[in-house]
């Protein structure tokens, strides 16, 4: 054996960083956006923007446009678009509403039986494009047309449904116990900041296991100042967010949601073969098809994702609101596809992430808390939101001639 | 001597990272037929891009004459105006327009607002006779042939006056009369005063067409030489292009048993729902472990079509026949059954449905066969970048890392990523769909030599190639297609280039 070192990436170490940066330019150029437009917010409402509170009021606010995002992002790697999410979701959460109040089911029975609805909802909606290549777009407009009927008809006799079900009201509203073990100053959040806490820890123990898995295989890794700087820097943004929330009642039920969804989600994009083969069939269709790879079953997958998803979001909705309305999941489908193409999704498909729809999301939520704090009118926010979504995708496109 | 017609000096042209064009000097006289050649990345196509205004003006450094004349091209309208126009590889036709509508896309005739049908039409029929295109004006492109479709394109060029003519790899994706029909076509618009600069790999065409040839070679003129003094030949050319001399085209293949058989079709039939016809019929043949097959035939033959009616018929014809592999009688429903049965499927056109130009080298290479790269579910990456970077040694896959995206590597590199992609899935049958198209010589050796290597340790392959002398030089067998049938079976010795082409002109 020779003492050669493989290099995945240039073989220069100091380079590696510039490398990392270059390739994900568009990635870190959200977050820094993101970071900027936070700072900007905080300056002019006087810090009432950073505040524990609104933090808070922000992510939980987010929780059911981010759900969408994570599965729309799956949806237009795959070079298809759903329209039909809003409506799906405003029909579901309106069931959920007429399960849990009319027929008096449990609030355990009415959650597995509303996601898997959402679920056979997009394998209906997806199978004329999966099976016969009708366009996704005629596809899901067609669908959320029906939903929207649907959830018309069922909201008919009585308009707005009033949920009483606690459990089912703490979903969107709710925030995880505490343990009373001692009173921190501040009245801070005790479980909230150990979660932080845990969090940094296992990302610390899996960074280090990875790069020793990396040094064993002789390959290029990060050099020991900068690894230290990176564990750091990610350390720091964890303990922020987590100390942030601890001063306004902890973590938040949707919150724990979105991370699950996201964790799920990344997971599987990133890590497995499923993963693969979705940002494949995105890539290229016809060399996905002759590498084994079932095109068909890969868009059932992703509209089944999304429809369970939407299901979930459903159910953030209504439960956030204590009801169900005739107009919910109005537009969800324009919030969730701007996240997603803000966050660095390709139209052209086979490009994108969930981490970055992620940001996407909380970008565009941050524009809609920061304006709502500073009084600036809904009809200048919708304005200044689109500007910042078209401003996005053309800084991406021109990141992206580069590489 | 007169001013030459073009005239490029001293072209300078840098990417982040990579000088393509050096110092490069070009000269066509006028009236002449002048090819271009070069191995892949050469420095032909960025030339080309330089010249016809795609890489505008300021972007390079050195100057272009045209009759004279200093130009500052900053982008196609430019170059066009000034009477150059460029056919690439890729057509640029519209398919749902007719022929005459694509001829004038961009300069329709019309009267006040409406376009003048008749008048554009009867103007076609004149452009279309220069070129020798006997087709109704109104036929849609998506109706015609590659070939037609070709001298559609130069018909549209004629149309915007052309003075010189720069064709891109004209006849890549033509069969052979096609070819000559095309070559016969610039040979016959020479006399009409147009001239054309060629870029061809086909030295056999440069050959038979050049006035004056210019080499490339990383970036850099080498030489130009000129066809009438009598010292072109191909040897001199290859020698020129890649700075040694080639002596033989083909590897030496080490004398091998060839072993028992790995694969046979029996009355094996497609019909296509889409087309309404049968596309194979009676088709006997097979494949031998340790044996390269040959299949030879015409465009439009049935040989992709039997690659992919084999492949687990991702196009969905309805099959006839039976298929035996090892002897066992097999049925594919789709491409996963044909790999898990160790096929592999190298196809015509990577870029369409081979490889995904948007991934990098390594998540390309091992997406026919993740499966053997996952632990509990989970893809082990670190695994993937070894099998990715023993695949770039043992094909010698010219790449800066396995991380370069497939769309930043040359033809020939990606070629190889192909190749290595399959042979991860570790197939007993390997079928090959032109495996050499578009990709320089010395990689083409490269590729030869992995065939031999590959039959050598048992496999078999199945080569289908419209090149000739690649038929010919690599085959152990060779079956010969027509209109969807096998016209003939001929072994090594009694193949020449003749009994083929009676054979696949046989309907």
């Amino acid at each position: 054996m020779t003492e050669e070192r493989i290099t995945p990436g240039k073989s220069k170490k100091s380079s590696a960083l510039l490398e990392l940066l270059r390739k994900n330019i568009s990635q870190y150029f959200m977050f820094i956006a993101l970071i900027g437009i936070m700072v900007i917010f905080t300056i002019t409402t006087k810090g009432v923007f950073i505040s524990s509170r609104n933090i808070s009021n922000l992510l939980n606010q987010m929780g059911y446009i981010a759900v969408l995002a994570v599965g729309m992002t799956l949806v237009i790697i795959i070079r298809h678009i759903d329209l039909s999410v809003g409506y799906l979701a405003g029909f579901l959460g309106a069931f959920s509403a007429i399960a849990l109040t009319f027929w008096g089911w449990p609030v355990y029975a009415v959650l597995p039986v509303v996601l898997i609805l959402g679920v056979i909802s997009g394998l209906l909606t997806s199978t004329p494009i999966a099976k016969l290549g009708v366009p996704a777009f005629v596809s899901t407009m067609a669908a959320g047309l029906i939903f929207r009927g649907a959830l018309l008809l069922v909201t008919m006799g009585t308009g707005t449904i009033i949920i009483r079900d606690r459990l089912y009201n703490a979903i969107g509203n709710g925030f995880i116990p505490d343990l009373k073990l001692f009173v921190l100053p501040g009245n801070r959040h005790f479980l909230t900041l150990l979660i932080g806490l845990i969090f940094i820890i296992l990302y610390i123990v899996n960074a280090v296991k990875s790069r020793n898995k990396k040094l064993s295989y002789k390959f290029d890794v990060l050099s020991p100042p900068l690894f230290v700087m990176q564990l750091v820097l990610v350390s720091v943004i964890i303990g922020y967010i987590a100390w942030t929330l601890s001063g306004y009642n902890g973590i938040s039920w949707s919150l724990v949601i979105v991370l699950l969804v996201v964790g799920i989600f990344q997971f599987i994009t990133t890590k497995t073969p499923l993963g693969r083969h979705i940002y494949a069939v995105g890539g290229n269709p016809e060399a996905a098809e002759l590498s084994g790879i079932s095109v068909s079953k890969i868009t059932y997958i992703v509209f089944g994702a999304m429809g369970l998803l939407s299901a979930l979001s459903g159910i953030m909705y209504a439960s956030r609101l204590h009801s169900a309305t005739t107009t919910a999941g109005l537009g969800f489908e324009t919030d969730a596809i701007a996240a997603a193409f803000v966050g660095g999704v390709s139209a052209a498909g086979g490009v994108g992430t969930i981490t970055g729809s992620i940001v996407g999301a909380l970008v565009m939520m941050s524009l809609t808390s920061g304006m709502n704090l500073m009084g600036i009118d809904i009809s200048l926010q919708y304005i200044v939101r689109g500007a910042v979504l078209v401003l996005a995708v053309v800084v991406d496109r021109a990141t992206r001639k580069n590489r | 001597m007169d001013t030459p017609i073009l005239e490029m000096k001293s072209i300078t042209k840098e990417f982040p990272g990579v000088k393509a064009l050096d110092e490069v000097t070009f000269s066509v006289k006028k009236g002449e037929i002048h090819c271009l050649v070069g191995e892949n990345g050469a420095g032909k196509s960025t030339l080309m891009k330089v010249l016809s205004g795609v890489h505008p003006y300021g972007s390079y450094s050195g100057e272009i004459y045209v009759e004279g004349e200093l130009q500052k091209f900053n982008g196609i309208r430019d170059s066009e105006r000034a009477g150059i126009a460029i056919i690439y590889q890729e057509l640029a036709l519209i398919p749902e327009l007719s022929v005459y509508e694509n001829i004038f896309l961009g300069n329709e005739l019309t009267d006040g607002m409406v376009i003048n049908a008749n008048e554009t039409i009867k103007q076609s029929i004149d452009i279309l006779e220069k070129v020798g295109l006997r087709v109704n004006p109104e036929t849609k492109i998506r109706d015609l042939g590659v070939g037609k479709q070709q001298l559609v394109e130069i018909a549209k060029a004629l149309k915007k006056q052309v003075k010189i003519l720069i064709l891109d790899e004209p006849t890549a994706a033509l069969n052979e009369n096609d070819s000559d029909n095309l070559l016969k076509l610039i040979l016959e618009l020479k006399k009409q005063g147009v001239t054309s600069i060629l870029i061809s790999h086909k030295l056999r065409e440069v050959l038979a067409i050049a006035d004056t040839v210019t080499v490339l070679r990383d970036g850099k003129t080498i030489c130009t030489l000129d066809a009438s003094d009598g010292q072109l030949t191909e040897a001199v050319l290859i020698r020129n292009m890649v700075g040694r001399s080639i002596d033989n085209v083909f590897p030496k293949r080490k004398a091998h048993n060839i072993g028992k058989e790995a694969l046979r079709l029996e009355n094996w039939g497609a019909y296509s729902p889409s087309l309404g016809r049968d596309v194979l019929k009676d088709v006997n043949l097979n494949v031998h472990d340790g044996e390269i097959v040959g299949i030879a035939g015409l465009m439009g033959s049935g040989r992709t079509e039997l690659a992919k009616s084999i492949f687990g018929n991702p196009d969905e014809y309805r099959l006839s026949g039976k298929i035996f592999v090892n002897g066992h009688e097999a049925k594919f429903s789709n491409p996963r059954d044909a790999i898990d049965a160790r096929l592999a499927y190298v196809t015509e056109d990577r870029k369409r449905n081979g490889l995904i130009l948007i991934q990098d080298v390594k998540q390309n290479i091992t997406l026919a066969n993740l499966e053997e790269l996952t632990r509990v579910g989970v893809i082990d990456e670190n695994e993937e970048i070894v099998v990715a970077n023993r695949s770039k040694e043992d094909l010698n896959i010219k790449t800066p890392s396995i991380e370069q995206f497939l769309r930043n590597l040359s033809g020939g590199n990606q070629q190889k990523v192909s190749l290595a992609k399959w042979l991860f899935v570790k197939p007993g049958v390997m079928i090959l769909d032109e495996p050499t198209r578009g990709i320089d010589v010395g990689a083409k050796y490269e590729i030869y030599t992995v065939m031999n290597a590959l039959v050598e340790q048992g496999m078999s392959i199945i080569m289908i190639s419209s090149e000739l002398p690649e038929v010919l030089g690599m085959s152990d067998r060779v079956y010969v297609m027509s209109a969807g049938r096998i016209k003939g079976e001929l072994s090594a010795s009694e193949a020449t280039q003749e009994k083929i082409m009676e054979l696949a002109v046989d309907y």
